[in-house]
């Protein structure tokens, strides 16, 4: 009985039988949710990837309440070696290298968020319409791409962060305004096959809008590429933010993210390594959790995936 | 063909002239250029508002950028009106630094082509060996690898290995600190010697983020067309290996690389900028930074116009190779 009304609502990815079905069913059923979800979690990479980018999470924005020290604190002598007190030794200046650490890594964390939503969102949306409804909005969308890739970002967010602000917000927001066009075309891709399907025939003939079409019918149907792209777009954020910042032309001091650290310790190489190699490992496994992570989504998403049982 | 590549350079002209626009408005909303003159001491108000009209700073911005256009297309790319640039030239300023930034990537790409190409055939070739799990590993790491580290890691060990060289009793090899100004001159074993100590570190820099992305890039598809039907097909017919991976499967698995080659001439510039700020080399990268941060309209503007033309033609060289490589795809 469950099964008729399938195609009428989320068609493709809604196919759980109602919860009344289990005692007509010899096994169990499960939704394409948690089917893609027992993936995952059985996916020994991205399990740990999930547990560093956890730690680190918590290490950005718990850590600051226990640590002792604080990034701005300028107290301590200037380039203590690695101690009990100061694990990853102090800066030039004297502040302690893991309280700035922590504050760093929130902020590359926060920007790295913030662009990801941003650009999925603006993505989405603007592939969905394009692909949806083709003809001169998608002629329009995709110039504006074509547009935005002739432009070089690095340059863009380095004149703006300079002549308006450095504040991490600004950095997110330029970022985000250039990271969008990846996520837009492979959406773009997608709904020009999904449109031809019967479900979404079947939604417009009962009347659905253009919005509700978009984002109950497609979205749902693409959700795992853009998780996918969502999460490799995280870590791209992560690495462009630390170069630009690294170039002195991203977040300003005296507020500082990962790339701001590298930038000013990495004379130290030589004589106090832990000044570079702190960063450097939480910038790199920064962003081998997150690629590992979207790995993971893209072989838990795969229907053809027989690598890790369901 | 040429039906094809001239209406796409007719199409690229609309999106440039917009883009350019863009820019325009962007860097002239960014800043004044004469901000640092009021803190000048003997600077009064008068010789500011001269100074905005000899720059035509009084204009609307559509004037501005209409004389900066027509000025641009004639080839007069302005000066520079940063402080204590003299006057800079744009046109010999942004050619000098596209050379110098010229010379280290395209020597890197074709570095990280080749061996990216050969690693991910190997690999695709022999899924799932020990060789495969170590490339796509490494190819992995280095994709996750914030470029400016890699930069600065490659540099200082390069210093490392000139101390020993200089506790050997030998001439340090690696240069880390840009180009000698005036070439390399000496007779031909030096000038290698200098030649290679000059480029290798920057172009080892780059190369290796450059790597990752084409040899991951080239297991995949070189993976894809293995598993095709031609392939089998081949091999039915009692092809012997070597012949069936060179002949019928690795030319088929260059072609997306070949594109991706030609599209990653963005990406791999903004590699170019930060490889050459830690190797303190005079390119495009130096001065995009030093106009940025002296705030200089006019150098940016030269330097956004000459990298937008040229990621505009790598587009165009990309779908054009595209073409030509596959005939399925007809252009026209």
């Amino acid at each position: 009985m469950a099964n008729i009304n399938l195609a009428s609502e989320g068609g493709v990815v809604n196919s759980a039988p109602q919860s009344d079905s289990h005692e007509f069913d010899a096994t169990k059923t499960r939704t394409q949710g948690q089917l893609v979800m027992r993936r995952f979690l059985r996916h020994r990479l991205a399990m740990v990837s999930l547990g560093v980018f956890v730690f680190l999470v918590l290490f950005a924005f718990l850590g600051p309440f226990i640590w002792t020290f604080d990034y701005e604190d300028v107290s301590s002598k200037s380039y203590q070696p690695m101690s009990g007190t100061h694990p990853l030794g102090t800066t030039q200046v004297g502040k302690d290298m893991l309280a700035l650490l922590m504050r760093g890594t929130g902020y590359s964390l926060q920007i790295a968020l913030i662009v990801a939503a941003l650009a999925t969102a603006i993505g989405v949306t603007f592939g969905a319409l394009a692909g949806y409804l083709r003809g001169f909005v998608d002629t329009a969308l995709m110039r504006l791409v074509d547009l935005l890739l002739i432009i070089p970002q690095i340059a863009v967010a380095a004149i703006v962060v300079k002549g308006f602000s450095g504040s991490w917000y600004v950095v997110a927001l330029v970022l985000a305004a250039f990271a969008w066009m990846s996520i837009a075309r492979i959406t773009r891709g997608e709904t020009l096959s999904l449109a031809q399907r019967e479900f979404v025939e079947a939604a417009r003939a009962c009347g659905a809008s253009t919005p509700r079409i978009i984002f109950k019918h497609l979205v749902p149907n693409m959700i795992g590429s853009i998780t996918v792209n969502a999460t490799l777009a995280i870590a791209a954020a992560v690495l462009t933010e630390a170069a630009l910042s690294f170039l002195g032309l991203g977040v300003q001091p005296p507020d500082t993210s990962l790339g701001v650290i590298v930038l000013e310790n990495y004379g130290q190489f030589m004589n106090r390594p832990w000044l570079f190699w702190g960063p450097f490992i939480v910038l790199v496994s920064l962003s081998l959790a997150v690629n590992f992570i979207g790995d993971g989504l893209r072989d838990a998403f795969d229907p053809r995936q027989t690598k890790v049982r369901a | 063909m040429i039906r094809y590549i001239i209406r796409r350079l007719l199409i690229s002209i609309p999106i440039l002239l917009i883009g350019s626009f863009a820019c325009y408005v962007l860097v002239a909303t960014a800043g004044n250029p004469l901000a640092e003159m009021r803190f000048r001491p003997g600077v009064t108000e008068a010789d500011i508002k001269a100074a905005e009209v000899s720059l035509g700073l009084d204009k609307p911005v559509f004037i501005r950028y209409w004389n900066w256009l027509t000025d641009f297309l004639s080839g007069d790319w302005g000066q520079s009106i940063a402080l204590g640039q003299a006057k800079t030239a744009v046109f010999p300023a942004v050619t000098d630094a596209l050379w110098t930034t010229g010379r280290l990537v395209i020597g890197a790409e074709l570095l990280a082509l080749t061996l990216g190409v050969s690693v991910g055939v190997l690999a695709a070739v022999r899924q799932y060996s020990i060789f495969d799990y170590l490339a796509t590993s490494t190819a992995f790491l280095m994709f996750s690898m914030p470029i400016f580290c890699v930069a600065v890691i490659v540099k200082n060990y390069g210093i490392q290995f000139n101390n020993v060289l200089e506790s050997m009793g030998l001439d340090r090899w690696l240069t880390t600190a840009g180009p000698r100004p005036g070439g390399f001159t000496g007779s031909f074993g030096e000038v290698i010697f200098k030649y290679t100590g000059t480029f290798l570190l920057p172009t080892v820099a780059l190369m290796l983020i450059s790597f990752a992305a084409y040899s991951r890039f080239e297991r995949a598809s070189m993976l894809e067309i293995l598993h095709s039907d031609f392939v089998r097909t081949a091999r039915a017919k009692g092809i012997s290996q070597s012949r069936v991976i060179f002949k019928h499967a690795f030319r088929n698995a260059l072609i997306p690389v070949s594109t991706l080659f030609s599209l990653n001439f963005g990406a791999v510039l903004s590699g170019a900028i930060i490889t050459e700020t830690v190797f303190g080399w005079a390119g495009m990268g130096t001065l995009l930074v030093n106009s940025v941060r002296q705030f200089d309209p006019p150098m940016l503007m030269g330097w956004l116009a000459v990298t937008a033309t040229l990621i505009v033609l790598f587009n165009l060289i990309a779908d054009v190779v595209y073409g030509i490589l596959d005939p399925r795809i007809r252009l026209g």
